[in-house]
């Protein structure tokens, strides 16, 4: 029958994938790239501004780009330091894409941090190929379980999750303060509040000492790229994502195709959680072998950063997690070699922020990089 | 002031939305505007207001050749629209939304509501518009926040007003008010386009029609000489029938069985009051009312967003009194919300995506704990070819989609599911007369294989036209039943019940 034909033809045509439009990969790509460049030149004149002369701004320059790619170790370094930003970053991009807000990352690592410590070293006898994986497991399950919390209380309250993520950091600073200093979990014959150190099997092995034994990567590595691909797929396909992502974009659509808003927001502010309890583990079992106050280093404030930097998207999150892990290796580097304040990426990051939050201003910077706002619709 | 639009294209990717459009508006006219679900009307509005760019072609205003970089010069240049889907801060009272962005200010720069306030009356005053200057906007009905648009674009001392679909979201009493504006509009001399699917309404009070189909005008007229037949001929390119084409209903066993109902608005006011009413298998039931008399809380009550104070509601032998949305969904019953745009569909999924928004997680397209894809697609493109749904690509979002065809995708993913009741509010709302014949036939067709089928519409036409049963509402409750086979069901009689005035059963 021709009209069957026909109508073979016209579902063929609408099945076929149209090319990603001009003004989503500006949004996903050029305006990052660019951001990125601004900010740099920005912190460049900051410098200026506070009286540094041209010839150490390029001499750390050169240092921040030697410090994050110019060797093996930088190369070590920048890595190291992505694997936290980018597990947790993860998290909040998930919950970007839920619509929460969350900005209890850093309690979440806290957390999943010290639990990943005091089950390595209360089970220290269990086997590597046991211990490892569970202490990593301990982690994500309390810090899943801490920020589930703040779903809950929102779930049942509408209590904004700004606010009681933000309380409950504060609280997360206060209880390790606490558990620090509990016999069963300080270090033995010290009064300064630091845990007993994680036992060898516990540990994520290093994936470089037969280079070099100070070389720090560690296999977090694999657990930062299997969760890019996980959460690739819960958000893009699973079904609870396919709630998440729909309760995040009209909240009210979601609740009449009969998704419950209450299950969606504990789950996706678990599983959030549960990814910066990861980034905790991974940093107390790869890298610091114990917990300590503030071990965090204000991992959990940076990967809200990296996920605004990366869209949301698993593979932006990736890419904007190493290029700040990369500013965090090269920074340390720029203070020695120039001696030049670290502070100064902070500024460069902040400044990172600012772009990606105002595309306009981008925009306005760099016109050429863009097509003709006009010409297309689809930006309206 | 006349506006002239010479050889106006604009392409969206593959799509060519207007295609060499020509069109003439002049000052103390009305212009309506007609034309098939997609054929381009919106995006030649929006160009004319400065909001979108032509590919190809200019704007001419008394003659002189404009370039609109942005709506504000459009705005600048005494061009106004008002959009299909409003642009409202609702947390803002009427005053404040009408000077956002134009705000008059003191001699400090600091906020002069006072003067806004006086600015807002003078407007209300000129054009008869009644709009209370300070209630914030969410506690204002639809009507009253349409006529907030229309003040903010008089407030702009526009000259030409765009209309894009403004009756589409009215109740029949808020069209009269409404054209009675817009006549003291053109009386005093403004230029206005009005869009809009009724048929009736451009015979009602416009001076010039114009048609569209696929991106261009195909036709031109007076509305004095031409006949409602006449025009959708013209924009469908065929004859349209206006009466549903139906066979008398054979009523089977009771789908849903409401008992004694009781729900409560947010403010613990009674909105359905102790209602009882029956759905069969095989029928149409049509609920009449005034908007406003708590259809819309017995809809949310019988589909499972609001909760039941007291009463039963069965569906199909099955008590489902306490039952989730979901397992309501799953046990066959479909919901064709009224607002589109806020509860139906998310805008910025694609079309497959939203085909699947409410049954993703059931077979055939749960896949453990995935969704599987590949079926969504090859779904999705199915419905769009059933129901029309004119896009290139099943891929692309939603929100791309023109007003009737997001609706017509709504209605395509509630009706192609196996089901047992179907409850359809406004299900044609925004939908041109072609789609509307459409939909029609698709619910008698769901009749016809044993659903139940209830409809709400404050549209007396479409309830007269589908129902077997006509129901009236009033106060939350059910005041008067009509049978309504071969459409025997006294209008007038309906219409008084509407109004409160009879009490009981008129058969
Ligand atoms: N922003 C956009 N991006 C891509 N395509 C678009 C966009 N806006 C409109 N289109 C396409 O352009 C065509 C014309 O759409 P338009 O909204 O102008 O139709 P319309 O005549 O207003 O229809 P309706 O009566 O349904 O509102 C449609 O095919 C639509 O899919
Ligand atoms: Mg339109």
């Amino acid at each position: 029958m021709s009209d069957l034909s026909s109508i073979n033809e016209q579902m063929r045509s609408l099945l076929a994938r149209t090319a990603r439009g001009r003004s989503e990969f500006e949004d996903l790509v050029v305006v990052p790239v660019f951001a990125v460049v601004v900010a740099l030149i920005f912190g460049m004149l900051v410098m200026l501004a506070t009286g540094v002369d041209i010839a150490t701004i390029g001499k750390s320059f050169v240092a921040l780009a030697k410090g994050s790619l110019g060797s093996v170790n930088a190369l070590s370094e920048t890595l190291t330091a992505a694997i936290p930003l980018v597990l947790a970053g993860l998290g909040l991009g998930l919950g970007f894409r839920a619509g929460l807000f969350n900005i209890g990352a850093e309690g979440q690592v806290l957390l999943g941090g010290t639990a990943a410590v005091i089950f390595g070293f209360t089970f220290h006898s269990l086997p590597f190929a046991v211990l490892m994986p569970l202490s990593l497991l301990a982690g994500a399950i309390v810090g899943g379980l801490y920020a589930a919390i703040a779903g809950a209380l929102k779930a049942a309250t509408g209590a904004h999750e700004v606010i009681t993520t933000i309380m409950l950091n504060l609280i997360s600073f206060k209880l390790l303060d606490y558990l620090l200093r509990q016999p069963y979990i300080q270090k033995e014959g010290r009064a300064d509040p630091i845990s007993k150190s994680v036992p060898d099997a516990a540990q994520l092995p290093r994936l470089l000492d037969w280079l070099d034994p100070n070389l720090r990567l560690h296999a977090g590595l694999f657990v930062m790229l299997a969760a890019v691909v996980l959460v690739w797929w819960i958000l893009f396909r699973s079904k609870i994502g396919f709630a998440f992502r729909a309760s995040g974009e009209n909240p009210h659509a979601a609740r009449y195709a009969g998704m419950k808003s209450g299950l969606v927001i504990v789950a996706a502010m678990g599983t959030a959680g549960a990814l910066a309890g990861l980034a905790g583990a991974s940093q107390v079992l790869g890298v610091l072998g114990r917990a300590s106050p503030g071990f965090s280093a204000d991992i959990g404030f940076d990967a809200i950063a990296v996920a605004l930097l990366g869209r949301s998207h698993p593979l932006g999150i990736l890419f904007a997690g190493i290029l700040f892990g990369g500013l965090e290796a090269g920074g340390r580097q720029m203070q020695v070699d120039a001696g030049v304040s670290i502070d100064l990426i902070a500024i460069i990051q902040a400044l990172i922020i600012v772009f990606i939050a105002a595309p306009l201003l981008v925009r306005a910077i760099f016109p050429w990089g863009f097509a003709r706002k006009s010409k297309g619709g689809s930006e309206v | 002031m006349d506006v002239e639009l010479r050889g106006i294209t604009k392409r969206f990717g593959s799509v060519v939305a207007n295609d060499g459009v020509n069109l003439t508006i002049r000052g103390g006219e009305v212009l309506g505007l007609l034309g098939e679900n997609g054929a381009g009307k919106s995006t030649m509005m929006n160009i004319l207001s400065g909001l979108y760019s032509p590919d190809e072609g200019e704007i001419l205003i008394d003659g002189k050749p404009v370039v609109f970089q942005g709506p504000g010069d459009g705005i600048e240049a005494g061009i106004g629209m008002v959009h299909q889907h409003f642009m409202l801060v609702p947390v803002f009272t009427v005053a404040e939304n009408v000077v956002l962005g134009v705000e008059p200010t003191g001699r400090l720069g600091y906020l002069d509501l006072k003067r806004a306030r006086a600015q807002v009356d003078e407007i209300n005053q000129l054009y008869g518009l009644h709009v209370p200057a300070d209630t914030l906007i969410e506690d204002l009905p639809v009507g009253i926040q349409q006529r907030v648009e229309i003040l903010k674009v008089l407030f702009r001392q526009a000259d030409v007003l765009i209309l894009d679909e403004p009756t589409a979201v009215l109740t029949p009493q808020e069209v009269e008010e409404f054209f009675g504006i817009v006549r003291s509009l053109k009386e005093a001399g403004k230029a206005i386009v009005f869009i809009t699917h009724k048929l009736h309404e451009i015979l009602e009070v416009s001076d010039r029609v114009s048609v569209m189909r696929q991106g261009r005008i195909v036709g031109e007229g007076d509305p004095k000489t031409l006949t409602e037949a006449d025009l959708a001929e013209m924009m469908v390119g065929r004859p349209v029938s206006f009466t549903v084409d139906k066979t008398v209903a054979e009523p089977g066993r009771p789908m849903l069985e409401v008992s004694d109902l009781v729900v409560l608005r947010d403010n613990d006011e009674i909105a359905v009051d102790h209602l009882n009413m029956v759905v069969k298998s095989g029928e149409v039931v049509g609920i009449a009312g005034v908007q406003g008399n708590g259809q819309s809380a017995l809809v949310e009550a019988i589909t499972g967003l609001a909760r039941a104070a007291s009463g039963k509601i069965v569906f199909d032998g099955k008590d489902i009194t306490h039952f989730s949305v979901r397992q309501r969904h799953s046990e066959g019953m479909a919901h064709i919300p009224e607002d589109r745009h806020k509860s139906g569909m998310v805008s910025s999924f694609t079309i497959a995506e939203n085909m699947v928004l409410n049954s993703y997680y059931e077979k055939p397209y749960s896949k453990g704990m995935a969704i599987d894809w590949p079926t969504v697609h090859k779904t999705a493109a199915k419905y769009c070819v059933d129901f029309d749904v004119r896009t290139p690509s099943v891929f692309l979002p939603a929100g791309n989609l023109s007003g009737g065809n997001q609706q017509k995708m709504v209605v395509a993913r509630e009706l192609e599911r196996q089901t047992k009741l179907v409850i359809a509010s406004q299900p044609t709302r925004g939908l041109d007369v072609g789609s509307i014949e459409y939909i029609h036939s698709r619910l008698i067709e769901a009749r016809d294989e044993g659903d139940g089928v209830l409809i709400v519409s404050s549209e007396l036409d479409e309830i007269m036209g589908l129902s077997d049963r006509i129901l009236v509402m009033f106060d939350g409750r059910i005041v008067a039943e009509f049978d309504n086979t071969g459409g025997k069901a006294d209008r007038n009689a309906i219409g008084l019940a509407m109004a409160g005035a009879t009490e009981g059963a008129a058969a």
